[in-house]
């Protein structure tokens, strides 16, 4: 803040503190010539009217203590433009402050879980209720308190997976996220009707009802189009993330209408990286709670 | 105007102004209950986009801050003022032009809000060229109001209008300001400032549109009707001066207060906290004002249902003004920031002070605007006042308790630094308070259709009465 602002918000400070002040001390004497307490006068309205009685006492009180208590704040925290208060008090220091002492908490807490397989922690009670707790902090707000997911959100909780569900798989999409991308083929496919029949071709696979003619001709632009990453019989690809498209699970919905949107624009699911944010203690812990809900033997409570 | 003694008072501006209070009243809260209601069940209006919480929640503010109360500050202030400077407002076609420039700019918003229209700002949701209209209407408002200020034939002023004058002159100052915007087309602007900055002259309109319209102007409102309705002269003079001048100078700081916490600077968080604590006495000074102008007339509290309007009203101020200063404290800030304890805090003042001061002051108001003696039904009165405290009542502490549990639950954390709550679980908590609050809304509403009943069967009992003869001076001179 440059040296002429500073002053203007310290000037408009104290103008306005010194004014109440000096308002109270004012206002609080009486006069001579000043109307009795009790009498009344300027009259409106045919019977307004006001008596000037004294202000009271616990009232003044309280308003020279805020304002006492205002002078001993500015001096003490910033607020007077530039000055830093005596406190040196900033809420970056406050923030960094608590981080520290909360980093260090987290850190000394997940020590021993650092170099365990994602298996083992998966049958430790107590890290799984760690790991329920982390899940909860930073997974929930996408794949839900209960882990089953939402429309283009996988459910973590069943069987099926996109990116591998081996525990080090679990553990990789935690710490490094993943990037699905699905390309808009709307252009590749070239005409509706295709379009349709590619649509119906997809639904077939799943066991969905489709007209067998339409799937029939999909099956050749699937053949050219889709098999390289969904493969020949659309079992998917869990090295690109690459749905089965076979079985009964539909990230963005298997009606006609989403999977065109899925043809025509394409999908690109985002499962942010999480290795900074949690470091590799964490991520093992709430990998191993992620991988206990599809091999639950050992469920917390 | 001449002070011939035929000269009248305008009352039929402030007749409209009064009928579309209760209307607005219905209205606004009516699509309270509705969002109150999607927030118990969400998916009540789903797949109807006007109907959405988003696109509704600024209609119910807009609605209830602007139509309603800016309706009753607007009537009340043009009765108040002809009354107290005995003088005919300086100009019925400009009256007329404030009162239906503001009715155009109520439907505007009541358009333009449910279609998704929002410059996104809380409280100045208003595309610029309804902003454009507001600040025609606002200077028209001015004009009417000091000019018959002006023309008054009395010495001094009194104080209802200092406040009333106080109000039209900072929301002048403060919409413009913070309105100030780049248009891109006829229904969408960006604002003129950017970042913290941005949001710093948003607070400081958001507070000061508490400060000015919600309590400067409420308090004028009050300083008319308390010491009318209780036939007592208003208690010390001297302390309306030193609240009033500390009120309006101390109110301007308090913006900041919105902030705690964020990307507004240490220095300005600061001194948005000492002045909302600093506030706290002016705002009481109002309070203790309007209480004790009824010390030896409390037992008018036993037998007229509007004096318990008007004094549960700053009741309500005072808890409204104490908490307010004490949710600026950081500390208390940390926990109360974001929760619905936030949204008790203003229902608390919307619905205990605002609400209450005007339905007590419209009460009164009426019958007098009619050539009546009173309303309809006086023990309607009464039973809207119990119907409405319980209410509020039932409102604010379901709000208050869902809100500091939720600031708690938030906070809360494992031995391992981790959060024990996951957000939806302080949802799922909060769950059966919406339900509370549901019913306290509910029951607002019913009141006010309780005084639609009233106001409407008062008005079929109104005679054809010529406009009330304004007062000579002569009649209040000094005792």
């Amino acid at each position: 803040m440059s040296s002429a602002w500073s002053w203007y918000v310290i000037v408009l400070v104290v103008l306005n503190l010194a004014g109440c002040v000096w308002l109270l001390r004012w206002t609080g004497k009486r006069r001579p010539g000043d109307p009795k307490p009790e009498d009344t006068s300027h009259w409106w309205d045919g019977d307004i009217t006001e008596y000037n009685k004294p202000m009271p006492r616990w009232w003044l009180g309280l308003f020279y203590i805020t304002v006492v208590f205002a002078v001993g704040y500015l001096i003490y925290y910033p607020g007077m433009g530039a000055w830093a208060g005596t406190s040196a008090w900033t809420s970056a220091r406050e923030h960094d402050a608590d981080k520290a002492e909360a980093d260090q908490r987290i850190a000394a807490a997940f020590a021993p879980y650092a170099d365990k397989p994602v298996e083992e922690l998966a049958r430790d009670p107590v890290a799984l209720r760690h790991g329920q707790a982390i899940f909860a902090n930073h997974c929930a707000a996408c794949h839900g308190a209960d882990a089953r997911g939402a429309r283009g959100f996988p459910d973590l909780s069943d069987d099926i997976w996109h990116w591998g569900g081996q525990p080090q798989d679990v553990l990789t999409s935690v710490m490094d996220g993943r990037q699905a991308a699905m390309p808009p083929l709307a252009g590749a496919l070239g005409s509706a009707a295709k379009i349709d029949q590619t649509i119906a071709y997809v639904r077939s696979l799943s066991g969905l009802p489709v007209d067998s003619q339409q799937a029939a001709a999909g099956a050749a632009h699937f053949a050219g189009l889709c098999t390289a990453c969904h493969g020949p019989e659309g079992k998917g690809n869990a090295l690109m993330g690459a749905p089965d498209l076979t079985d009964k699970y539909w990230l963005y919905g298997s009606d006609p209408d989403s999977i065109r949107e899925t043809l025509v624009l394409g999908r690109n699911g985002n499962m942010p990286a999480h290795a900074a944010l949690l470091g590799p203690a964490r991520a093992r812990v709430v990998a191993a709670w992620v991988y206990s809900r599809s091999h639950g033997e050992a469920k917390p409570q | 105007m001449s002070a011939s003694t035929t000269a009248r008072y305008n009352d039929k501006v402030v007749r409209q102004f009064t009928l579309m209070t209760v209307v607005w009243g219905v209205v606004g809260m009516a699509v309270g209950v509705l969002i109150a209601a999607q927030l118990y069940w969400p998916t009540l209006a789903e797949g109807i986009p006007w109907l959405s919480y988003g696109r509704l929640r600024p209609l119910h503010t807009n609605a209830v801050i602007f139509a309603f109360g800016g309706c009753a500050l607007m009537g009340t202030s043009f009765y108040v003022v002809q009354r107290t400077c005995h003088a005919r407002l300086f100009s019925d076609r400009l009256a007329a032009f404030v009162f239906w420039g503001w009715q155009a700019v109520i439907v505007a918003a009541a358009v333009t809000l449910p279609l998704g229209l929002s410059q996104g700002k809380e409280y100045a949701e208003l595309e610029w060229p309804i902003d454009i209209l507001i600040t025609l209407v606002w200077v028209a408002y001015g004009v009417v109001f000091f000019g018959t200020i002006a023309r008054r034939r009395v010495p001094h002023i009194y104080v209802a209008n200092w406040f009333y004058a106080s109000f039209i002159v900072a929301v002048a100052l403060l919409h413009i300001v913070n309105n100030l915007a780049i248009p891109v087309g006829w229904l969408k602007s960006y604002s003129l400032y950017t970042g913290a900055v941005d949001a710093m002259a948003q607070w400081w309109y958001g507070h000061n549109a508490v400060g000015f319209f919600l309590t400067a102007g409420f308090l004028g409102m009050m300083y008319y009707f308390v010491p009318k309705q209780a036939g007592r002269p208003v208690y010390s003079y001297r302390l309306s001066i030193v609240h009033f001048w500390a009120l309006i100078a101390i109110y301007m700081w308090a913006g900041p207060h919105h902030l705690q916490y964020t990307a507004l600077p240490d220095w300005a968080q600061s001194l948005g906290m000492v002045f909302s604590l600093v506030l706290l006495a002016p705002s009481w000074g109002g309070a203790i004002n309007g209480v004790m102008t009824l010390s030896g007339a409390w037992h008018k509290l036993r037998t007229d249902p509007i004096i318990k309007f008007l004094i549960v009203a700053l009741s309500f101020y005072m808890i409204a003004t104490f908490e307010g200063p004490m949710m600026s404290i950081k500390t208390v800030n940390s926990l109360s920031h974001y929760t619905d304890w936030t949204v008790g805090h203003v229902h608390a003042g919307a619905l205990g002070w605002v609400a209450m001061i005007t339905l007590g002051s419209v009460y009164a108001m009426l019958p007098r605007l009619l050539g009546l003696q009173q309303m309809w039904s006086v023990r309607l009165i009464d039973t809207h006042f119990w119907v409405h405290t319980l209410g509020v009542v039932l409102y604010i502490a379901s709000m208050w308790i869902a809100g500091v549990m939720q600031g708690l639950m938030w906070r809360a954390a494992n031995a391992d630094g981790t959060l024990t709550y996951s957000f939806v679980e302080s949802l799922a908590a909060t769950y059966p308070y919406y339900l509370i609050r549901l019913i306290g809304g509910l029951l607002v509403l019913a009141g006010m259709g309780l005084m639609a009943l009233n106001v409407w069967r008062t008005w079929r009992l109104a005679e054809p009465v010529p406009e009330t003869a304004v007062l000579p001076p002569a009649a209040t001179a000094h005792a």
